[in-house]
């Protein structure tokens, strides 16, 4: 017994001890990965992000770098805090409460102590940098927008929010993600791959080497770089012309449905969403609830097209055998129907097609709308075969495309009215008002340019996009196959005609740019507000569809101008103006350019938050701009002209 | 088991062996714990894995002289090994070194030496010597108070010196005066000792109390021919209540804070979460993380000098109390356990051993080498794995230091030495 206790007493201890092994080395250490021990540290590299091109190969965005003052509390050694202040141009006060805040996050790690240094401060402060122990300037890649335009276009990047983290495990905080435009559109292109390195670290969070030699390391790989369909110059000489407007310009190469340029005004300046004012500038824009300059309206706002959308519903009739060319239709200053009447303005009647079109006559309109709805027997089915053709213009859908925001618009069919009216207890002259591109339609400007190309076309068009060329890759397939409407093409001749004639003797006729052959339509959309509880109705929208030259065109616009009032006033002059600078790129009509520049709009967005009774349309007066900001926006003009 | 006529100069070659092995994997793990960056050179004399090979190298040395000594020579000078290594520990209180708040060691130039590393093997030699004089007999109370004496009295000298650790290594005597004939109440007395020290602090006296009086009742009822009677039994129950008083005064007022703060953690007496959690941070951070080091090794481990966490130094003193940390993390369960069995294996060969000797010194000297061996094991693996609370001393053969070393060698040489000779003994 004397000789078993020390026996027995060293055969359960190492028996204990192999127990207590094996529970903490085999049994609770199952779903160790050596990779998450917090012995590790995984760092990321992050690659350059890919550059963006203008169609010309303009550089438009790229990377700057950001230079950080970054401290280790625990490394700091006695310094002249003054000249260190007002190196940084901070105050004494400031410099000791980040430093206190530094050294209680922690004094071995660094802490970002001055963030998005100025580059002339960067400059001075490199040279002394050497003075102050513990400090050291730490550089990060930011974005730079080499022209301040297309901030609608080109987007921004901001850090990813938690969604995106919890539904990607690419992103991890503090990441940066596309937030808007191309850049968030072509985000996975643009960012590349980000590596990973994995570093050893000790227990005061040290970086003391490579973990296994890295051998669990992956190396970044770089974005690439983009060519967007822009065209630089357009795009900003399109800004210009918008300047003191609201409104979208959409301006598209028919044959490729490459967007040549997309204006959304107004706009901003894209270098305010860089850097250490981004969440600032940010929100100011965004909480800018009247002006809207986050809102892309050459994109997401959907308005009644107008007259331009005469030309589909002449299409239309044509392609389902109701009327001819050549047949004609009375207008007495409008068009009846029932006990309502449909107001025109003052032409030559009767009206044929050629007229109608180029006069936009509503009776001539409202009468062929008439004829497609009585083609079949089923009025549900003639509204529903009227939709089907109108939809093949990609009208009343997402578009599919590789931009960042998108409306559908909307194209009513049978099943719109039945849930107005009630089953069947709709006749086609409740939904007149679609002759004339009013009532129950809504269309994007896209869309709209769209239409344009599509007709410049005869009758197919490709899916609007923005992307050119990606660094060694191909675009989507999705862009470079036409898409036919179910138009033939033999009956486009008429209508492009008929828009033709809009230029040489009809609405536009005061546009005519020499040496162009342009088809237009003008537009006019009727608009309302809500404003202290009654529908009041606004200055109307000015509309212009155009596509130049008649013959194989090369772009396709759609220029939609808030309260502008009728269309040649300001939309048509500024279409035409966009088609010259294209095609041209020079100004013949500078008399229309001093207009557009000369002139603002701001007085008429004033007026439904004025609080008092106001003029619209035809009662409502023209504002110019002081002289001196006309001559700062003419420099601006002459400086675009001289690159 | 043990073949006599095999052995070459009569040492026991196997127990040499498992001393090469547990010292050789030891100094891997030295080197693993200890380097930073590249190792350039394996003298490097100002990191530990260079001065451990020194070590090494010296104790072969150790190992001839002790081997070459005549076995004799511990049996009769005992008594002045002793009392040489009960002078240099005096000699602490004048000359000795203050290192981290112990006053344990004598600096020698650059060198330092521990003399309670060297008290041990003395105080096994004394104690073999005090056991084997034929005038000792261990069932006499005036007999025991003299072992006793041999062994509080380098115990209390190395308490003095802030070592409480090392102190109840001395403990480890129980053991050799047990089997040489103390009596069994003792073991009793000790047992129970323990068992009312956890219950009083980790439930209270009053619930100490109670619990004794059950125990007395059951005691009444199970044991009908030694009955003790009513008186004897409230005499145990008032021993036993002031014993468990005194214990929960103790813990309060004498011991020191960190003492406190090991003892709490073990048995779970915290219950505040926010001191919990800073202690975590504090107190509990060397056995948190040694424990997680552990952990991490797996199966397999990651490999020698691969470990994660014994390259980012994440356990303090890793190289010394805490080499079996490192252990665990790079050999994983193979090689912990390995290591476990090692001394198992050791322990149990030198008991073998120790009763096999013909002289009743040897047999008590073989007897000691094999309860210090124990009791440093079991308290130091036990403490790196959290099994036992926190207690400084170092991991035989596999600790970092000099005079650890050198203490260990040589109270295990002695060992050897005397074994060998036991064909001599009649």
């Amino acid at each position: 017994m004397r000789k078993l206790l020390l026996f027995a007493l060293v055969v359960f201890v190492g028996i204990t001890f192999i127990v207590r092994l094996y529970y903490l080395q085999v049994y609770d250490s199952k779903n160790y990965d050596p990779l998450e021990d917090t012995a590790v540290r995984k760092v990321f590299t992050y690659p350059k992000r890919g550059y963006v091109y203008d169609r010309n190969g303009e550089l438009l965005v790229a990377n700057q770098p950001s230079y950080d003052v970054m401290v280790i509390p625990k490394e700091v050694e006695p310094l002249d805090t003054l000249e260190f202040c007002s190196l940084l141009k901070i105050t004494k006060e400031n410099f000791i409460k980040t430093f206190n805040k530094a050294r209680n996050y922690s004094p071995r790690l660094p802490y970002v102590f001055l963030s998005n240094l100025a580059k002339d401060d960067y400059a001075v402060l490199q040279e002394k940098m050497r003075k102050y122990d513990g400090f050291y300037i730490q550089k990060r890649s930011i974005r730079t927008y080499r022209k301040t335009i297309g901030a609608n276009v080109l987007g921004d990047i901001g850090e990813v929010n938690q969604v995106i983290i919890n539904k990607d495990d690419y992103y991890n905080k503090g990441d940066l993600i596309g937030k808007q435009g191309v850049e968030k559109t072509y985000e996975k292109t643009l960012r590349g791959f980000k590596g990973t390195k994995f570093i050893q670290k000790d227990r005061f969070n040290r970086d003391i080497g490579a973990f296994e030699d890295g051998s669990n390391d992956a190396t970044a790989q770089p974005g690439k770089n983009i060519t967007i369909t822009i065209d630089s110059k357009l795009q900003e000489y399109g800004e210009l012309l918008m300047t003191n407007k609201r409104g979208g310009i959409v301006a598209i190469e028919p044959n490729s449905g490459e967007i040549l340029a997309m204006i959304s005004g107004p706009t901003y300046n894209p270098n305010l969403l860089v850097g250490r004012n981004r969440s600032k500038n940010f929100t100011k824009l965004y909480n800018d609830s009247l002006a809207q300059p986050l809102f892309d309206r050459g994109l997401q706002a959907m308005y009644p097209p107008g007259s331009p959308f005469k030309a589909i519903n002449a299409l239309i009739a044509l392609q389902e055998g109701v009327v001819t060319p050549d047949d004609k239709f009375r207008c007495n200053l409008g068009f009846k129907y029932g006990n309502r009447r449909m107001g025109c303005h003052l032409h030559r009647s009767p009206a044929n097609m050629n007229l109608g079109i180029y006069e936009s006559c509503n009776a001539y309109f409202g009468n062929v709308y008439l004829k497609i709805m009585d083609k079949y027997d089923s009025r549900v089915d003639a509204m529903n075969n009227w939709s089907k053709h109108v939809k093949s213009f990609g009208l009343g859908n997402y578009l599919n495309n590789d931009l960042s925001v998108g409306q559908p618009g909307k194209i009513p069919n049978s099943s719109t009215y039945d849930r107005a009216y009630g089953k069947g207890k709709w006749y086609p002259t409740f939904s007149i008002s679609n002759a004339i591109g009013q009532g129950e339609v809504l269309a994007t400007p896209i869309q709209l340019a769209n239409i344009a190309a599509a007709i410049g076309n005869r009758g197919y068009y490709y899916t609007p996009h923005i992307i050119k060329n990606i660094e060694s890759d191909t675009i989507p397939s999705k862009f470079t196959k036409p898409k036919y409407t179910t138009i033939d093409k033999k009956h486009f001749e008429p209508v492009i005609h008929g828009m033709f004639d809009v230029y040489n003797k009809g609405t536009a006729k005061m546009l005519q740019v020499k040496g162009i052959e342009i088809c237009g339509k003008t537009g006019t959309a009727e608009n309302f507000a809500i404003i202290d509880g009654t529908k009041t109705q606004l200055t109307d929208h000015s509309i212009f569809v155009a596509f130049a030259p008649k013959d194989n065109p090369k772009i396709a616009i759609a220029v939609f101008i808030e309260n502008g009032y009728f269309g040649s006033r300001f939309a048509g002059k500024m279409a035409s103006l966009m088609i010259e600078k294209y095609l041209k790129d020079e100004i013949s009509r500078t008399d229309l350019e001093n207009f557009v520049l000369y002139h603002t709009l701001e007085h008429e967005y004033k007026k439904p938050y004025s609080g008092e009774p106001f003029k619209i349309n035809r009662e409502t007066t023209l504002e110019t701009i002081p002289v001196e900001e006309y001559e700062a926006l003419k420099y601006l003009k002459a400086k675009i002209d001289s690159k | 088991m043990i073949r006599e006529n095999q052995r070459r100069f009569g040492f026991d070659w196997v127990t040499i062996l498992i001393y090469i092995l547990l010292v050789g994997f030891g100094y891997l793990n030295i080197i693993s714990a200890s380097h930073t960056g590249n190792i350039t050179n394996y003298l490097d004399m100002s990191e530990p894995y260079g001065k451990q090979l020194v070590f090494m190298g010296l104790s072969v040395v150790l190992i001839i002289l002790t081997l070459s000594v005549d076995a004799k020579f511990y049996e009769r000078f005992a008594s002045l090994i002793y009392i040489g290594a009960i002078l240099a520990l005096l000699g602490l209180f004048i000359f000795g070194k203050d290192v981290n708040g112990a006053r344990s060691w004598y600096g020698i130039g650059r060198m330092t030496l521990q003399p309670s590393e060297f008290a041990k093997f003395a105080t096994a030699l004394a104690v073999a010597k005090y056991i084997s004089d034929i005038q000792t007999n261990l069932k006499k109370i005036k007999d025991q108070l003299k072992a006793a004496v041999i062994i509080f009295l380098p115990a209390l000298l190395i308490l003095l010196q802030n070592d409480a650790g090392s102190t109840i290594v001395y403990t480890a005597f129980f053991f050799v005066f047990f089997r040489e004939g103390l009596q069994q109440v003792y073991l009793i007395l000790g047992f129970s000792l323990v068992i009312l020290s956890v219950l009083s602090l980790k439930f209270g006296v009053r619930i100490t109390a109670l619990i004794t009086v059950f125990m007395l009742i059951l005691a009444y009822f199970l044991r009908s021919k030694k009955r003790a009677s009513i008186s004897q039994s409230l005499i145990i129950l008032l021993v036993c209540t002031l014993f468990a008083f005194g214990i929960k005064q103790f813990y309060n007022h004498i011991l020191k804070p960190h003492q406190q703060n090991r003892i709490s953690l073990w048995l779970r007496l915290e219950k505040d979460p926010v001191k919990l959690e800073l202690m975590k941070k504090r107190e509990a951070y060397n056995l948190i993380q040694s424990e997680e080091a552990i952990s991490s090794g797996g199966f397999w481990g990651k490999g020698f000098m691969e470990g994660t966490r014994t390259t980012g130094k994440f356990v303090p003193e890793q190289h010394t109390d805490y080499i079996f940390s490192t252990v665990g993390e790079e050999w994983g369960f193979l090689g912990s356990a390995s290591v476990v069995i090692l001394f198992i294996f050791l322990i149990i060969r030198l008991l073998i051993l120790a009763e096999r000797q013909k002289s009743q010194f040897s047999r008590v000297y073989g007897y000691g080498v094999a309860s210090i061996l124990f009791v440093h094991f079991t308290i130091n693996t036990g403490m790196v794995m959290g099994l036992i609370p926190t207690v400084g001393i170092p991991l035989p053969f596999f600790s970092y230091g000099g005079s650890g070393l050198w203490g260990f060698t040589i109270l295990l040489f002695i060992f050897i030495k005397l074994d060998s000779n036991k064909i001599n003994e009649w």
